[in-house]
């Protein structure tokens, strides 16, 4: 499995400068929408049952990064979440535990405590997230401070203000800055807000920018906007690191993030997954779900494929 | 392909259909045996597995269902226009609640996967009655005319293909505009013809307005040499199109052929790739390419032929191909094993010829009639593959330069149907479109249907349109 490196060198001609840079991100092929949105949809069709379904519960559970981003979030509130993380069905020690736990940085420490010993690692939003509008100098001293708390993983927002204005280069460098920020012990998560980005061509062009600038994962959104993680976005980004590490070697992760909510849809990213950037993704270490209802639904059909009988949420924990 | 996410078999249910052991003629609303009878078997092409036997007809078979097609011609058309199409909106709707049934049905007889035959051809057929089910009380405004008369009977001959789908091509344009109908479907799929004559008496369509004659070439040929048939429509090979023009010179009869094809695919060099891979895919294994207007010439330009045959064949990799009633498969099975035998030697002749042969890791299932997705890179204008249509899942890939080149190789053959274009530039879409010599362009996209667009050839794939207004006009007096 090829491992995340630092920023690609075969790019230092592309991120020269300004020009140079847009040249080449206007020059990645187009998308067509209607194209794109129909194979999303007929990937949709494909029917997961049985032995292949109890594999895509089991996996999407464990691709979980379990989030909680509000603004009334306390101690008490992110320690369940920790405890939901580590032991998602106490009922069924044989379930997998999530991929992480996803808090702002004033919980880290908190959520460490938390999961600790369980493997569940901890993600922070950073970056003045969600918004992103504050000054570089803020955004660095927020990653690193929730590094210094321990964060496993960094999930940054992109400025776009700048990457709508065309202003690529910043963008590019505020990434770098960011990477650079995280050391070596937290891995990088590039959020998009597809939903503000709003064309396609915007997707794969900053799907490109940020891996390009280093990012470890790219992400399609907050959550906190009208339009989030779509399977057509998503199949996007994947088509983006499919081709990304074809050119470079380097493999990048992906993650959709907001209103994937039930077992249905997390299966169908899988699918997405499985059919454009291959089996090498369908891991946590490449792909996460950035979620927080959808865990219990992904626990109720596992019991009903456990047992043949659709229990309720009353069997599963609320958190 | 063997992944770590494994789909475990999810095939839809056969007990939605009940396939009689036997079926008879479908000659004045009653179904009745062949005058000699005969009969024949119908298979499964992807088992071989004997689906039903089904009485024959013969040239004294074909004068009833005529005769019977006559008689009910005088009260057929002397009927309001809003009465014909309560008939054909009635029909519909049939269509529509028995579309599950029917979708089984058509993949067990045709061999096509249940995802085409459940999201494409059904929803299709069910949207041809419902189109020219509107149109039948608005002949007045379709432009021939202030009250255009129908012609009489109609003999219709289909093929294999797409079975249910060229029915509703054929009947609901005759029947909305006042015709009656015979109709001969293809001896290896006679099943879902059949189906639709008990839906026909569902929805209590008038006897002899719809008569079904399953059968052979010679029945097909004695149909249009019926003296007292008015129109022949016919959808099949061109081969079998010139014997029937022939047969039909001199007489009175109109005459539409929708014959065969060998459409270009045109790749340029800012074509959105991974849209266009899908269109590619799409436009040669859908149905396993057994489609008149497949996209079975891929023209590429050659500044990105090595990237884009990369994204092709690791595309083709994710097919799967296997039991097309899996709702999971891709490919299913080839029509029949003469078909079979056909595509198998069209692409024997083109690895002799010297073309480059590739196909996808893929394991064909032990019985039943299967060809694995194959391409064809290094192909010139002169290679057979390039210039005869193979009607099965093999793609001839070419090259060119320029965008005139691509215009002169696209039309570069005897046929004339399909044609599609991929650019990113609007103006490149519409200059090219104007130059081929193509009955349908499709631009960023390929197969795709709709009952108010018309669809027709030029050159050896025929003439005459179906769908649309313009399908009104091969039904009319004009």
């Amino acid at each position: 499995m090829p491992t995340t490196a630092s920023p690609a060198q075969p790019f230092a001609d592309v991120t020269a400068s300004d020009s140079t840079l847009r040249r080449f991100l206007h020059g990645l092929p187009g998308v067509d929408a209607v194209g794109l949105e129909a194979r999303a949809a007929s990937l949709g069709t494909r029917s997961i049952k049985t032995t292949a379904k109890a594999y895509a519960i089991d996996l999407a559970i464990s691709m979980v990064d379990l989030t909680t981003l509000e603004g009334a979030d306390t101690p008490g509130k992110v320690r369940a979440l920790g405890a939901k993380a580590a032991h998602p069905d106490p009922t069924d020690r044989t379930t997998p535990t999530t991929a992480a736990v996803c808090v702002y940085p004033d919980m880290v420490a908190t959520a460490k405590e938390a999961v600790a010993g369980s493997g569940v690692k901890v993600a922070s939003v950073a970056t003045a997230f969600p918004a992103g509008r504050a000054a570089l100098a803020v955004k660095l001293a927020d990653v690193r401070d929730a590094v210094a708390a321990g964060a496993d993983e960094i999930d940054m927002v992109i400025d776009r203000g700048a990457f709508l204005s065309g202003d690529y280069l910043k963008v590019h460098d505020e990434i770098v800055a960011v990477k650079e920020a995280c050391g070596t012990s937290a891995r990088l998560k590039v959020i998009f807000e597809t939903g503000e980005l709003s064309t396609y061509d915007n997707i794969r062009r900053a799907s490109w920018l940020g891996m390009m600038a280093g990012a470890d994962f790219i992400k399609t959104s907050t959550g906190k906007v009208a339009v989030n993680a779509t399977p057509a976005n998503t199949l996007l980004m994947l088509e983006a690191v499919r081709d990304f590490r074809a050119q470079t070697g380097v493999q990048v992760g992906v993650k959709p993030a907001g209103g994937i909510r039930t077992t249905k849809d997390a299966i169908k990213f899988l699918v997405l997954v499985n059919e454009t950037a291959g089996e090498d993704w369908l891991d946590n270490h490449w792909f996460r779900f950035g979620a927080s209802s959808l865990l219990n639904d992904l626990l109720m059909q596992r019991q009903k494929l456990a047992t043949g009988r659709y229990s309720g949420p009353d069997y599963v924990t609320v958190d | 392909m063997a992944s770590a996410f494994d789909y475990a078999p999810a095939p839809e249910s056969r007990a939605v259909v009940d396939i009689a052991p036997s079926y008879g003629l479908f000659i004045d609303g009653e179904f009745t045996e062949a005058a000699a009878g005969k009969v024949f078997k119908t298979v499964s092409p992807s088992t071989e597995e004997v689906l039903s036997e089904v009485a024959q007809a013969g040239a004294e078979d074909v004068d009833r269902a005529v005769k019977a097609a006559r008689k009910a011609f005088e009260k057929w058309s002397a009927l309001p226009g809003s009465a014909r199409a309560k008939y054909l909106f009635r029909i519909a709707r049939i269509i529509q609640e028995r579309s599950r049934e029917l979708a089984v049905l058509e993949t067990l007889d045709n061999g096509k996967p249940i995802k085409e035959t459940r999201d494409a051809d059904l929803p299709l057929v069910a949207a041809h009655f419902f189109y020219y089910a509107g149109w039948a009380d608005k002949l007045g405004h379709a432009g021939f005319g202030t009250d255009p008369r129908p012609l009489g009977v109609a003999g219709q001959v289909i093929p294999w293909n797409f079975p249910l789908l060229m029915l509703a091509w054929k009947i609901a344009p005759a029947l909305a505009t006042g015709n009656t109908v015979v109709l001969k479907p293809a001896e290896t799929t006679p099943l879902s013809a059949l189906f639709f004559a008990d839906i026909c008496r569902q929805a209590g369509l008038p006897k002899g307005v719809v008569n079904i004659l399953p059968g052979y070439g010679d029945a097909g040929a004695a149909l249009v040499a019926h003296r007292d048939v008015n129109k022949v429509a016919f959808t099949g090979s061109t081969n079998v199109g010139k014997e029937i023009a022939r047969t039909v010179a001199g007489t009175r009869k109109k005459l539409t052929l929708e014959l065969g094809g060998k459409g270009a695919n045109i790749v340029f060099d800012d074509a959105p790739i991974d849209q266009a891979v899908e269109g590619i895919v799409n436009g040669i294994f859908f149905n396993q390419g057994q489609v008149c207007c497949a996209g079975s010439r891929l023209l590429v330009q050659e500044s990105i032929h090595d990237e884009l045959l990369d994204s092709l064949k690791r595309r083709l990799s994710t097919l799967r191909l296997g039991d097309p009633l899996d709702k999971n498969t891709d490919i299913g099975a080839i029509n029949s094993a003469e078909q079979l035998a056909r595509i198998t030697a069209l692409a024997e002749q083109g690895e002799a010829e010297g073309a480059e042969r590739w196909s996808p890791a893929c394991e064909l299932p032990g019985s039943g009639y299967w060809f694995a997705p194959t391409l064809f890179t290094n192909v010139t204008q002169a290679h057979t593959i390039a210039r005869d249509e193979i009607f099965g899942p093999v793609l001839s890939v070419l090259t060119f330069r320029t965008p005139d080149e691509a215009v002169a190789k696209a039309n570069n053959t005897a046929y004339g149907l399909s044609a599609g274009i991929w650019t990113e530039k609007g103006s490149r879409i519409l200059a090219v479109a104007g130059k081929l010599r193509a009955g349908v362009v499709w631009s960023n996209t390929f197969n795709k249907f709709d009952p108010t667009s018309p669809f027709g050839g030029f050159k050896e794939s025929g003439f005459g349109r179906e769908g649309g207004r313009h399908g009104l006009e091969a039904y009319l007096d004009v």
